[in-house]
C-alpha cells in the first residue's frame, strides 16, 4: 500500500479547506480507509478542533521536523477510528520553520503505512502552501460561488500548474440554493465555466457545519446534514465510485418554476 | 442559469454580473494584460499590419476571450479592397 497524497488549498481564506480536509478524512476513514491529516497552518492551528483532537496534542508537525520526537508521536489517533490521524500544527509564529522538502520527507516517511495523506494547506501563496503542496500527488481546489473566492481559486489554480502539480480538481462549496434561484448566487455551472477544472464536488451552505465545529464531531458524521452527504459523496469519489452530484435545487413544483420564470432577477 | 432569465426579464441579476465581472478580472490577471496594455497593442498591431495591406483602423475589433484555461486575443479586422489598377 502507497498512499495517495492529497493537498486541500484555496487561495482565500475562509472557504472551507479545514472543514473539508476534516471530513473528507473522517469520510475516508468510515470506508475502512487508513488516513492520516496533516494540519499545514503553522501558527493558526485549527484542524485539531474541528477533529475535536484539541485535548490530545502533545507534539506537532514543528517537533517532528526539529527533531524533538519521533514520526509516530506526533500522530494522535481519532477518537472514533482506528486508523485515523492527525499532525498538529504548531503554534509558532516562525512560518519557516518548515520547507518544503522537511514536508516531502515527512510524507515519504509515511506513505507504507497508510492509503491517504490529507494536507490542509493554509491560505495564500507562500511558504506555507508551497510547504502544503510539496509532497501532493494530487490537489484540491476548494471555492465559494463569489468573486473573490473564485478570483483566488483560479490564481492557485495557475500557481498549482506551475508548480508541476496539476491539474488541480475542484470543490465548490458553501452554496446557497435559495440565493442562486433568486439570481444572486453563481450557480456551479458559472463557476466551472470560470475555472475549467475538473469538478469533484458541490457542497451546500449547512447551519450543522458549525454545530459540528462547535462539538467537535465532523459533520460526515451526521446523517442529518446534506453538507456532511456531499462530502462523504467526495469521498467515495476519490475511491474511485461514480457518485452523481446531489440535487441541490429546491423542490420543483409548478408554482416554484412560474415564479422563477416571472420573479427572479431581483426588484 | 440566470441567463435566460435575465433575457426574458430584462433585468441583470447580480449572479450575472458576478460572471462578467469574473471574466473579465480572470483574463486580466492571467494575461497581466491590463487595458492600458492592450491599448498599445492595439496600436502596435494595427500599423504593423498596415504596412503590408490597407485597413479600417475604426472597424478592428480587438478581444480577449477564455477558452477553458487558456486565452486568446482575437483581432477582427475588415480589410480594404485594393484598387484594380494592374499593369500588363
Amino acid at each position: 500500500m502507497t498512499a495517495n497524497t492529497i493537498t486541500i488549498t484555496s487561495g482565500k481564506g475562509g472557504v472551507g479547506k479545514t472543514t473539508a480536509t476534516a471530513n473528507l478524512a473522517v469520510s475516508l476513514a468510515s470506508l475502512g480507509q487508513k488516513v492520516t491529516c496533516i494540519d499545514g497552518d503553522i501558527g493558526l492551528r485549527n484542524l485539531d478542533v474541528v477533529l475535536g483532537l484539541e485535548n490530545r496534542i502533545v507534539y506537532d508537525l514543528v517537533d517532528i521536523v526539529e527533531g524533538r520526537c519521533r514520526l509516530r508521536q506526533a500522530m494522535i489517533r481519532d477518537k472514533r477510528f482506528e486508523e485515523l490521524y492527525l499532525i498538529p500544527a504548531a503554534q509558532t509564529r516562525d512560518k519557516n520553520a518548515v520547507s518544503p522538502t522537511d514536508m516531502i520527507k515527512l510524507a515519504n516517511e509515511l506513505r507504507d503505512d497508510m492509503d491517504w495523506i490529507i494536507i490542509d494547506s493554509p491560505a495564500g501563496i507562500e511558504r506555507g502552501f508551497r510547504n502544503a503542496i510539496a509532497p501532493a500527488d494530487e490537489v484540491i481546489v476548494i471555492t465559494n460561488p463569489d468573486v473573490s473566492a473564485v478570483r483566488d481559486a483560479d490564481r492557485i489554480i495557475g500557481i498549482i500548474e506551475a508548480e508541476q502539480k496539476g491539474p488541480a480538481k475542484l470543490i465548490i462549496n458553501r452554496v446557497n440554493p435559495q440565493m442562486i434561484q433568486r439570481g444572486d448566487m453563481m450557480d456551479a455551472d458559472d463557476v466551472l465555466e470560470l475555472l475549467a477544472i475538473k469538478l469533484i464536488g458541490i457542497v451546500p451552505e449547512d447551519e450543522h457545519v458549525i454545530v459540528s465545529t462547535n462539538i467537535g464531531k465532523p459533520v460526515a458524521l451526521d446523517e442529518k446534514s446534506r453538507a456532511g452527504l456531499a462530502f462523504r459523496n467526495i469521498a467515495r469519489r476519490l475511491m474511485g465510485d461514480e457518485v452523481p452530484m446531489m440535487n441541490l435545487e429546491l423542490k420543483d413544483d409548478i408554482f416554484h418554476r412560474l415564479s422563477k420564470m416571472f420573479g427572479a432577477g431581483g426588484e | 442559469m440566470a441567463d435566460w432569465l435575465s433575457k426574458i426579464t430584462g433585468k441583470t441579476s447580480s449572479a450575472d454580473a458576478a460572471k462578467e465581472r469574473l471574466k473579465l478580472v480572470l483574463i486580466h490577471d492571467r494575461t497581466d494584460i491590463n487595458p492600458e496594455v492592450m491599448e498599445k497593442l492595439k496600436d502596435d498591431l494595427l500599423s504593423a499590419i498596415s504596412h503590408h495591406v490597407a485597413i479600417e483602423p475604426s472597424s478592428v475589433k480587438i478581444t480577449m476571450m477564455q477558452e477553458g484555461r487558456e486565452q486568446r486575443l482575437i483581432a477582427d479586422i475588415p480589410l480594404k479592397p485594393h484598387d484594380r489598377k494592374r499593369i500588363g
